[in-house]
């Protein structure tokens, strides 16, 4: 009860454009020209002093992007996008490569702190359990600062820059990189191949469980720059990690461009668990501005008992198009998706994921909770397939959306592709609104409409919830009532 | 205007210059002008993701010529019968003179001929075609057909049976249109008839378009077979359901060559009702595609979709299902079902159920299983002595019957029941 009345009181305090993190930081960045050009990509690739091979690797995803069309099939409407009429990379300027954190500019240290991001590794206080999390931080186009890493390295753990990565372990970046996700793959992806600017990078050796939860947290502050930041995350042999990953952005009137790519490769018996709160800013009660996120999210559970399982709580975006993969290549291996995608105003939500079924006995799960209220449009869209070896094969999808207001829309597109006998597979899908009963019962026993819309929705996440890390599970919950603010009544 | 890219564009071209001086000719020239805007279906066209008609149909037959004579086809229902045969409505092979009171029926050409904008206006299907190339191709070359009216208000007795067949020896194409009107409370069955008389590889395409005034009942029994498997055919049923009215759709597919089903039914009112149920059956290298869209216009409506493949050997079956509510469609109530099981290692099911809602106070779910027969059921069936290959024709039957549980006229049941044995009959042991 206290929680609920919590949420309802936050809601209150803040006006129609809920979004808190609307604020620029005023710092002065160095960017790029503005277009892109095979120029710009050699001079990203030499801002970042990258060995050949990789500024080769992004010349060619370059030329093969623009051999490619924007994808169109997907349920979302928007003007053409000038690609020319961006930044491509933009950094905040400080004296090159900070060591410690007092080099980093205060500004950016105080945009952190009002994001409640912890960059400073706060000590255990005696007595107070505190899970510790490592944050890498990523401002625009680079990585400002990466916290624990000694500690990890203690346990053999890399967590790192990618920038920093390509350096000091290339032998790593070399073999994986593109991987799971080919520079060829799609429109976004092959544009990011070519102009990724920075991202988090993981290794978990043989057998090591990573000591604490790994987070990354994306701002993107500048005017008209787009962010591509790629992720990529190896689980050697029986290692586990949790990462989380977390975003938001200033309000600004013009759309900003958002195309990531995250690569995770889960080796025998590994298990990756990728969490994602998103909340860019979504654009204002007219629609106008917001971001972009056109992302690319594949696992590759490439060993036998591997285990990959996404967790997604989506508030943000002018438009979403982003689809969490699992590709069960190891026998036995699993694959979980767990989502819920709240959209209101006039923000654009298509969304699922896709599970391919390869290897003998893999097994995998999707839940998937769409809310829609105000003018906002929310597609779920999945593919489940099963390959002519994947004897054994399981899935079990439910689709469950909620319709908050009649002029919102939430639509189901679940492709389910069969090629083997022995696989069964099996798909739910509803969709209704709240009903006027549940409002009726809560509102008798005292609830006011506000607080027994929280109630109902929170009762409709929870199974995605409770797959949360506890820390974001909170922060979750909260952001979901922020999200639906005005939609009630 | 159409790119005369293919060899299949330049044949459709040629046949729409033979088609475009017998009636109608503006409804021709949309259409016409509605596919070639769109070209032959294939991968890359939504709809049509499982189905690829631009691989199939790469070199189009010439249009069917009537076939002169008489000629005896057997009859598998006690019913009127009203027979196409290769692309042309024929009175000497059909029941005219024992039409009931109240129902009307004229050939298609003969109405085209005419032009009387009451009947243009119900054949015209532009709303569809303007979505589905193949749709827009039957209406630019539709060569014949029946147009059926029940007058309002008549309760028929007997059944009346669509029947359409291909029976030349030559490969040939045809485009047959039906329109079938129900008046205002009308009630009917009618079995709509899609078979073959040949083994020749032809190339059908069938549209069947139906009004069911306010208050009408229509129960639709349909069955179609072939005997080719290099048959190419596409069906397509355009419904409009209006107020108070309700359509109950019965389908047994017998997979041969590759064929769509397809159906666009629109509750048209409120407190329509709409309820779509099929098997199909598909072995070989069969291609079994059935999609529907069953789009709630009005408050209120109902729609029920229960659909059952079982795909054998090589077959591939295909089910694409999208309840659409508009945005003023409150109250709607969509349930959709689709089930599949596959026989062999080497079968393949497509399943895509889609809801697209626009409306808040609606109750809307679907639900897709594909896998295997039951170990559990084949294991009790077993245990009490059956041998397994009938356990499992046993267990395919029941399933594959779930599909006309509805279904009240009994001999109609018991005719699909019939023709789903023999089918198991002839499985591979």
């Amino acid at each position: 009860m206290a929680a609920r009345q919590e949420t309802v009181a936050r809601v209150e305090e803040i006006d129609v454009d809920a979004y808190k993190y609307g604020f620029t930081t005023d710092i002065e960045s160095e960017k790029a020209p503005k277009g892109l050009s095979e120029d710009i990509v050699r001079f990203i690739s030499a801002k970042k002093n990258e060995p050949d091979w990789l500024t080769e690797w992004r010349l060619e995803a370059y030329r093969r992007w623009l051999t490619m069309d924007e994808p169109n099939w997907a349920r979302v409407k928007y003007p053409p996008i000038d690609y020319q009429d961006l930044y491509y990379y933009s950094a905040p300027k400080s004296t090159p490569g900070p060591k410690t954190l007092d080099e980093v500019d205060p500004e950016l240290l105080r945009t952190y702190e009002k994001l409640g991001i912890p960059l400073r590794e706060q000590e255990i206080l005696a007595g107070v359990e505190t899970r510790k999390v490592a944050v890498d931080a990523v401002f625009d186009s680079v990585s400002v600062a990466t916290t624990f890493k000694d500690e990890l390295a203690r346990a053999g753990v890399i967590f790192c820059p990618i920038s920093e990565a390509v350096k000091t372990h290339p032998e790593l970046v070399r073999k994986y990189l593109g991987s799971v996700v080919p520079a060829t793959d799609n429109f976004y992806a092959t544009l990011n191949s070519a102009v990724f600017s920075d991202g988090s990078f993981v290794y978990v050796p043989k057998g090591v469980r990573c000591p604490m939860e790994l987070s990354t947290y994306f701002r993107i502050n500048e005017q008209k720059t787009g962010q591509f930041e790629r992720t990529l995350i190896i689980a050697d042999e029986g290692s586990y990690v949790s990462y989380l990953e977390g975003c938001t952005a200033p309000k600004r009137d013009e759309n900003q461009l958002h195309a990531a790519v995250v690569e995770l490769v889960a080796l025998d018996d590994a298990e990756i668990k990728y969490s994602t709160v998103q909340n860019w800013y979504p654009g204002d009660s007219e629609g106008k501005g917001g971001i972009y996120n056109f992302v690319t999210k594949r696992g590759d559970c490439r060993g036998r008992n591997s285990h990959i399982s996404w967790t997604q709580v989506e508030t943000g975006s002018a438009i979403t198009w982003k689809y969490p993969s699992c590709i069960l290549r190891g026998d036995n291996s699993q694959g979980e998706f767990y989502s819920i995608a709240v959209s209101n105003g006039h923000q654009q939500v298509d969304s699922g994921s896709k599970m391919i079924h390869l290897g003998r006995n893999t097994r995998s799960r999707i839940v998937s909770k769409g809310i829609s209220a105000g003018k906002s449009q929310n597609t779920y869209r999945g593919q489940v397939s099963a390959h002519r070896k994947a004897e054994g094969a399981r899935n079990f999808t439910q689709c469950d959306s909620l319709l908050i207001g009649h002029e919102c829309g939430a639509h189901t597109v679940p492709y389910i592709e069969s090629k083997n006998p022995s696989a069964q597979f099996e798909h739910e899908a509803t969709t209704s609104k709240i009903s006027e009963d549940q409002l009726f019962y809560a509102q008798q026993r005292g609830l006011s409409a506000e607080e027994a819309t929280a109630l109902i929705v929170n009762g409709f996440v929870r199974d995605v919830l409770q797959q949360l890390p506890m820390e974001f599970a909170v922060e979750a919950q909260k952001l979901i009532s922020i999200s639906l603010e005005g939609s009630v009544g | 205007m159409i790119k005369l890219a293919t060899e299949a564009d330049a044949a459709f071209s040629s046949f729409f210059e033979e088609m475009k001086g017998q009636g109608a000719t503006g409804l021709r020239q949309a259409a016409w002008e509605a596919f070639a805007a769109k070209g032959l279906p294939n991968r890359r066209v939504e709809a049509w993701h499982y189905t690829d008609l631009k691989a199939a149909l790469g070199k189009p037959a010439p249009i069917a010529s009537a076939q002169a004579g008489m000629r005896e086809i057997a009859r598998a229902h006690d019913s009127v019968r009203l027979v196409t045969l290769d692309g042309v409505f024929r009175p000497d092979l059909s029941d005219l003179a024992l039409l009931p009171e109240g129902v009307k029926v004229q050939s298609l050409r003969e109405a085209l001929a005419q032009g009387a904008p009451g009947v243009m206006a119900l054949v015209a299907s532009a709303d569809v075609q303007a979505e589905d190339a193949m749709v827009a191709m039957n209406a630019a070359l539709m060569q014949d057909g029946v147009v059926l009216r029940i007058a309002a208000g008549v309760t028929l007795g007997q059944k009346i049976e669509l029947a359409t067949y291909v029976s030349s020896q030559d490969v040939q194409s045809s485009f047959t249109r039906a329109v079938v009107v129900l008046g205002k409370d009308a009630k009917a069955t009618i079995v709509e008839t899609a078979g073959a008389l040949t083994a020749a590889p032809a190339q059908d395409n069938q549209a069947l378009i139906l009004r069911l005034a306010a208050g009408a009942a229509l129960d639709l029994v349909t069955h179609v077979s072939g005997q080719s498997d290099k048959l190419v055919r596409v069906m397509s049923l355009l419904a409009h359901v209006d107020e108070g009215a309700s359509l109950s759709s019965y389908a047994l597919v017998e997979g041969a060559g590759l064929l769509r089903r397809q159906i666009f039914a629109r509750l048209n009112g409120e407190h329509s009702k709409v309820a779509l149920n099929g098997a199909t059956l598909a072995r070989g290298r069969q291609h079994a595609d059935t999609t529907l869209v069953v789009d709630h216009a009005f408050p209120n409506g109902q729609s029920r979709e229960r659909f059952r493949n079982i795909i054998d050997e090589q077959g591939t079956g295909v089910f694409q299902g999208k309840i659409v509510v508009r945005p003023h469609a409150q109250k709607t109530d969509g349930v959709m079902q689709s089930k599949a099981i596959l026989l062999s290692d080497q079968a393949t099911m497509n399943n895509k159920p889609e809801l697209e809602i626009f409306a808040d106070d609606v109750q809307c779910g679907h639900g897709a299983t594909c896998g295997r027969l039951d170990k559990d059921q084949l294991f009790y069936l077993m245990a009490r002595g059956i041998p397994r290959y009938e356990a499992e024709s046993l267990l395919i039957e029941g399933f594959a019957n779930e599909a006309f549980q509805g279904l009240e006229d009994e001999t109609l049941r018991g005719f699909l029941l019939g023709r789903i044995s023999s089918w198991l009959a002839a499985r591979s042991k």
